[in-house]
């Protein structure tokens, strides 16, 4: 990807978090001091949709987010720069990014729909 | 040398010396203080009444050539128009070259990285007219003109480019002065290849690379915003980007 498509993906993933962060503190607050048990946040969660969606596009927004991060830190302060520095680095990141992914969308997919997909049962 | 006066100030003066292939070291002097007294004066009472050795690059005093930049206590500061009362920390100073640029001797530091990466920037203009066609109107008041007049008054000193941070870590990167001359041009009417610059720009160690930090802005000595410049190349990327210029 070049500098300026690198850019716009860190830009609107950005704005993609902003709100789900708060979103997720908020629900984070309300399981916490509502005192939710494991089988009742379960509960809600699997066969959700809609929590699939949430958790699904701020995974694919931090895992993305985060590597791109990280290639700016090995450029500036790591000296990952030229021909090769920056295909290890470049490499480095994408393995990252998509270990990241690949964890986040386990977590998810375990919490929304891993049960129900078999059943068939949606919403 | 002059003589010590009793009760006559002194300032301790300090300054890098040495060159490349040699081991660089300190210096320090005790130059008599003036009530105004800017960091240059300090420097060339030194080289005119201590050590005629010293190296340093100055021309006009009054803060339009550009060429006196230093870093003075660590921060780089055009040295004719600094006054020593701002920057002196109980009587002391040291001064060394510029940062992130190579050594050439002793306070003189070499230039060339920084206008040659004015070049990479495409800052050069591009004519839309030749000389038989009449000179295009430019309105002074329009959105594009008053942007462009906001960085024009750059003295290419480089002080921003020694007080940025993202320079020091990314030598690629293209730095805020050159950044700012290649906005000033995009925005100007008589430039022909807007997308010239912008190609130029937004490539590795271009516009994208900067972190906002905002030393550049905080260090002008001509009050210019290199940090404004810089994010309106990055608007004008992603408009492009989105089919919307
Ligand atoms: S705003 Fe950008 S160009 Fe200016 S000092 Fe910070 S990183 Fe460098
Ligand atoms: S932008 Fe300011 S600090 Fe940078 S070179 Fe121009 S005048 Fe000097
Ligand atoms: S000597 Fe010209 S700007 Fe300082």
């Amino acid at each position: 990807m070049s500098a300026l498509q690198l850019f716009i993906v860190q830009r609107l993933t950005a704005l993609i978090m902003a709100p789900l962060v708060l979103a997720h503190l908020a629900v984070m607050a309300y399981a916490i001091h509502g005192g939710l048990s494991v089988a009742e946040i379960l509960g809600r969660t699997q066969g959700s949709w809609l929590w699939f969606g949430f958790y699904g596009l701020f995974v694919v927004a931090a895992s993305s987010h985060a590597a791109i991060g990280l290639r700016a830190v090995l450029t500036e302060w790591v000296g990952f720069r030229g021909r090769l520095g920056g295909r290890l680095r470049d490499l480095g990141c994408a393995v990252f990014g998509l270990a990241l992914f690949g964890l986040g969308a386990r977590a998810v997919w375990a919490v929304t729909l891993a049960n129900t997909a078999t059943a068939g049962v949606g919403l | 040398m002059e003589r010590q006066v009793p009760g006559k100030e002194f300032l301790s003066v300090t300054v890098q010396r040495g060159q490349p292939g040699e081991a660089v070291r300190m210096q320090t002097f005790q130059v008599p203080a003036q009530d105004n007294q800017s960091v240059l004066d300090v420097v060339s009472w030194i080289q005119q009444n201590a050590n005629p050795s010293l190296t340093y690059r100055f021309a006009c005093r009054v803060g339009m050539c550009g060429s006196c930049a230093m870093m003075v206590n660590d921060v780089p500061r055009w040295t004719c128009r600094t006054h020593v009362s701002k920057v002196a920390k109980a009587g002391v100073i040291a001064i060394a070259p510029l940062r992130n640029l190579p050594l050439i001797k002793d306070l003189v530091a070499d230039l060339d990285p920084f206008f040659d990466k004015w070049t990479d920037a495409e800052a050069h203009h591009h004519p839309t007219r030749d000389r038989d066609q009449p000179i295009a109107a430019v309105d002074p008041d329009s959105r594009e003109r008053r942007q462009a007049n906001a960085g024009i008054e750059c003295i290419n000193c480089a002080v921003c480019y020694a007080a940025c941070d993202t320079v020091a870590g990314n030598p690629d990167f293209l730095g805020p002065a050159a950044l700012q001359r290649a906005w000033t041009l995009y925005n100007d009417t008589k430039n022909a290849d807007k997308n010239a610059v912008l190609d130029a720009v937004t490539g590795q160690g271009g516009c994208h690379t900067c972190h906002s930090l905002g030393s550049c802005t905080n260090l002008c000595p001509n009050e210019l915003d290199p940090t404004a410049a810089i994010a309106g190349l990055k608007r004008a990327s992603a408009r492009r980007f989105f089919g919307r210029d």
